[in-house]
């Protein structure tokens, strides 16, 4: 009977400390962002309370500017990712096509964002890999051209970096979301009543699978409209995003600019609630206009043309990812390359040999964070999602609320509060603190990735091993965990990846004492020199890519005698 | 819980922290305090020779003093003043998480003026005659504002333009003659968005060059007329901008990003701080080997660069060690050796050895790449109460378009 007293202690007590994990710290950081924002700071003179900092951001010039190019960013990327991601699907979902994308989807969701934007920039720059390739035979250029991109004051470039990033995301999203809205049954019932692909899918499968997506979809805006590091290399300077904004006004020499940052973080918030909202709107509005054509009848909607336009908007995608990617691997073994030559030549292995030397720590503290960090969740994520099989039913809407928090709140908003907050506690900076805040963002993406392979385990397996006469502990360890070990292993290989690629958090809570690979990229990448940048990048992103393989692999190792334990599910 | 765990933790650190006592006045106290401490040294981390002349040094550093020097590595020294800051309202007066800091005038006078800052000590460093003061008053002014031992002089910097001398044979050597060559080349020079260092520093430069009255910009902006003062600032800006790299709509974000565009060979005219930089870009393979580089007639704006201790640093001893070391011989020659950062010394030669003198002699890679010797007049850096003026309205003008 102890046993089972301990099991339900400990299982009923792990999703408190989930939630403790997720809100704690982004609520007490906007408290903090909250207090300067009104002119209370007394380090820095600000005493009593005023609206002075908000009449200050309202003088910003180009204030409006930025909002936009934040909303238009933010909103404009998602609906493009959303509807790439649809019409794909819409297309393919039974087709060997999409199969076969399955299996490039993790490793591109392991490419850190700063390093698909930094490849992707010297990609389409004007002195790029494409206008090498195309000088000067066919330009007749032996100097670059003079054009605005990336950097464009539209954002172009900024939204097309955030595609690339957000359609694998919404793709592994819908994977776990399809199966659970039963698609492959909705297609078939609507198959034989003679609707082709795309139809069926749009008005059977749709319905049941956007309420499941749309955490996600909230997920993507909320990114889309408050990154720092996408927007830093591709998004305008005159005037840049409101984010990069604010990240320039917390770093301003003149401290007396802290209580503008504060209030900039808090508008900055405000423009994500916004974009949401404006969001949800649309979507009323598609649902109202769209009822009477979901029950028309009619077969065909221009098929054809729109299966074309996903199978070629996903190529660019995947194509424009792969080329950037490409394109760092020759910058680390380039040697003075100008333009317009089209390779390296010639190669040299001096760039990895000249940073091997400082490579090896920071590949040390990234591993310990990220594996600290993905331990932690991982053990938290299982006690949520077997005290659900305990209460017999899923998360309730706020608990799933919760989840998304760190991931909707803009972390420029709460990041640096909770600095404040940590040094008010006493905590020391380094590896804890910076373990525990990369916790904060692992968590959420580990429970998504697993929920659904968790939640579709045959509850009967267990009740067979309990009549049996193994107690509950023994009914978790021996039978659950290793017949979930695969997706287990997958979650932890996301929730990794998803460590490595943190910046600000590592910078802010560690003060700098922890260097990561990321950290160390994202502050070489502002000294210029691509060899090195991309030596960090690469290496940045053949960490997740290690992990991904390790899930994949280690099952079938330690399975070879049980077989039958790859198949259940 | 979690949070008492850390605090708990925070509290064992700390203990042997306290009892560390010395004495300035007495060196010897000093280093023996900081025997066995871990100095926390936040500097600029995005240039890799600066990196690894870090490295050097803290490797020196544990030989000698058997101090373990951390590099903390911060993309810009304002995250520093930042996590300082908040450390400040916390109420954290000894337990700071930075030790030492490498910042410039902007910061050190923003600093000072907020009392985030340790000392006096910087006079008090056993090396520190070693840089003559009486003869060089620029180590001890930092932005026109006094330094009064709140930092040690670490190095010098000066704008040193730079020019791809395969596509540019005779690059422009003042303001108005750089508004010609733009006109003629037409996107192929910019210069970095403000507030960022390099732009506001090519701000600065450019008004000394075109305003009547350079004097005023010594004092503080307060007692002088901003808009008369910068007027010609204004007109010229607004003719060159037509003629800059995307015409002016968008700039790079800061001085290693223009190098970057040299190499890419987008600009063909470019500045730095730093004037071995261009030379050892062509030895990194950044830049091509035709780059040249020059200082413009009417001079350029140069400064010393500092090292500082925090208030509430919790290894003073350590710090002062490490910094009175930055500023001996044998660092100072090896930090000026192109091979590995190239970064000018702050010594006066004539206090030392002729050994000694020798160290500091330049070699021959890459050499035509290096700015003539002795050859570029000296501005001052005006005083630091024009910079924020200058960045706003600059960003009122021209921050969005």
């Amino acid at each position: 009977m102890t046993a089972a007293l301990s099991y339900r202690l400990v299982i009923r007590s792990l999703p408190w400390l989930t939630i403790g994990l997720l809100s704690l710290p982004v609520f007490s950081g906007l408290a903090g962002a909250l207090a300067p924002a009104f002119g209370w700071l007394p380090a820095l003179g600000g005493e009593q309370l005023s609206l002075a900092p908000w009449r200050e951001l309202a003088r910003v010039p180009g204030l409006n500017d930025m909002l936009r190019l934040s909303l238009v960013s933010g909103l404009g990327s998602a609906a493009i990712s959303l509807a790439v991601v649809v019409l794909f699907l819409g297309s393919f979902l039974q087709s060997p096509v999409y199969r076969r994308l399955r299996r490039w989807l993790a490793p591109l969701l392991a490419v850190p964002h700063a390093a698909a934007a930094i490849g992707l920039a010297f990609l389409l720059a004007p002195s790029g890999w494409v206008m090498r390739i195309l000088s000067p035979w066919l330009t007749g250029l032996d100097y670059p051209p003079d054009f605005a991109f990336p950097g464009d004051s539209w954002g172009l470039a900024l939204i097309l970096g955030l595609v690339i990033k957000e359609v694998p995301f919404l793709l592994l999203m819908s994977l776990a979301a399809l199966v659970q809205c039963r698609a492959d049954e909705r297609m078939t019932v609507a198959r034989s009543l003679g609707y082709p692909p795309l139809t069926a899918f749009l008005k059977t499968v749709m319905p049941g699978l956007y309420p499941l997506l749309r955490l996600p979809v909230y997920a993507v805006i909320a990114f889309a409209t408050a990154n720092v590091e996408v927007a830093m290399i591709l998004g305008p300077t005159t005037p840049s995003t409101l984010a990069v904004a604010v990240v320039g006004w917390l770093h301003d020499p003149d401290l007396t600019t802290r209580f503008m940052a504060s209030a900039g973080a808090l508008l900055q918030l405000l423009a994500t609630l916004a974009a949401l909202l404006g969001w949800w709107l649309m979507e009323r509005l598609v649902v109202r206009l769209s009822r009477g054509w979901w029950q028309d009848g009619r077969r065909h909607c221009g098929e054809r043309g729109w299966a074309l336009v996903a199978r070629w908007a996903m190529r660019l995608v995947l194509g424009l990812m792969l080329l950037a990617l490409a394109g760092l691997a020759l910058w680390s073994v380039a040697g003075y390359w100008p333009f317009p030559q089209s390779l390296p030549w010639p190669p040299t292995l001096g760039n990895w040999q000249n940073a091997a030397d400082g490579l090896l720590s920071p590949v040390a503290q990234s591993l310990a964070v990220a594996l600290g960090a993905t331990l932690l969740s991982l053990v938290l994520v299982l006690g949520s999602l077997e005290a659900e099989t305990l209460r017999r039913r899923p998360l309730r809407p706020g608990a799933q609320l919760i989840l998304y928090l760190p991931l909707l709140v803009p972390s420029v908003a709460f990041l640096f509060g909770l600095v404040m907050l940590q040094a008010q506690l006493g905590q020391q900076p380094g590896l804890l603190a910076v373990i525990l805040g990369h916790a904060v963002f692992v968590l959420p993406y580990l429970f998504l990735s697993l929920a659904e392979s968790y939640r579709r385990l045959d509850p009967r397996w267990a009740q067979q091993a309990r009549s049996l006469g193994a107690g509950p502990w023994r009914v978790f360890m021996g039978v659950r965990l290793p017949m979930l070990l695969a997706p287990i292993l997958t979650a932890a290989a996301v929730g990794f990846a998803v460590s490595i690629g943190q910046y600000l958090p590592t910078l802010l809570l560690g003060a700098g004492r922890v260097e990561t690979l990321t950290t160390e990229a994202v502050s070489l990448a502002s000294g210029g020199d691509r060899r090195l940048t991309a030596i960090h990048a690469l290496l940045q992103l053949a960490l997740p890519a290690l992990g991904f393989v390790l899930a994949l692999l280690l099952p079938r190792l330690l399975f070879r005698r049980r077989r039958g334990l790859l198949l259940s599910h | 819980m979690r949070h008492t765990r850390g605090l708990l933790l925070a509290a064992m650190l700390a203990v042997p922290g306290i009892g560390q006592a010395f004495e300035l006045s007495e060196w010897s106290t000093v280093t023996e305090a900081a025997s066995g401490q871990t100095v926390y040294w936040s500097a600029w981390g995005g240039d890799s020779r600066v990196n690894g002349y870090i490295d050097w040094v803290a490797e020196q550093v544990d030989a000698r003093h058997d101090i373990e020097l951390v590099h903390v590595k911060v993309g810009d020294i304002a995250e520093t003043v930042s996590r300082i800051l908040a450390e400040k309202s916390a109420g954290n007066k000894r337990e700071g998480a930075t030790d030492l800091m490498w910042i410039n005038g902007e910061n050190f006078a923003a600093m000072k003026e907020r009392d985030l800052l340790y000392g006096p000590w910087a006079e008090q460093l056993p090396n520190f005659p070693l840089t003559a003061p009486e003869q060089n008053p620029e180590v001890r002014e930092d932005f026109t504002l006094p330094v009064e031992g709140y930092e040690a002089p670490w190095g010098r910097a000066q704008i040193t333009f730079y020019h791809d001398s395969a596509r540019v044979a005779e690059p422009p050597r003042n303001m108005p003659a750089l508004l010609d060559w733009a006109r003629e080349n037409p996107g192929r020079f910019t210069y970095p968005k403000p507030p960022s260092f390099f732009g506001t520093s090519f701000l600065k430069q450019a008004l000394l060059g075109l305003t009547d009255s350079p004097e005023v910009l010594y004092e503080p902006v307060d007692d002088a007329d901003f808009e008369a003062v910068t007027a010609p600032l204004w007109r010229y800006l607004d003719q060159l901008h037509p003629h800059l790299w995307r015409e002016g709509q968008d700039f790079p974000a800061g001085g290693p990003k223009m190098r970057q565009l040299m190499g890419d060979g987008e600009l063909s005219l470019a500045f730095t701080f730093t004037p071995t930089a261009p030379a050892a870009g062509v030895l990194d393979h950044q830049l091509a080997p035709s780059t040249r580089s020059y200082y413009l007639g009417e001079g350029t704006l140069g400064n010393v660069h500092f090292v500082a201790v925090p208030f509430n640093a919790q290894h003073k001893a350590g710090a002062l060690v490490v910094a009175n070391f930055l500023m001996s011989p044998e660092a100072q020659a090896h930090k000026q050796d192109l091979s590995v950062w190239g970064d000018a010394t702050v010594l006066d030669m004539s206090r030392l050895s002729a050994e000694q003198q020798q160290r500091f002699e330049p070699e021959g890679r890459a050499a035509a790449s290096l700015p003539p010797q002795n050859a570029g007049t000296l501005l001052r850096e005006p005083h630091p109460s024009w910079i924020e003026p200058l960045e706003s309205a600059w960003r009122q003008r021209y921050g969005s378009q």
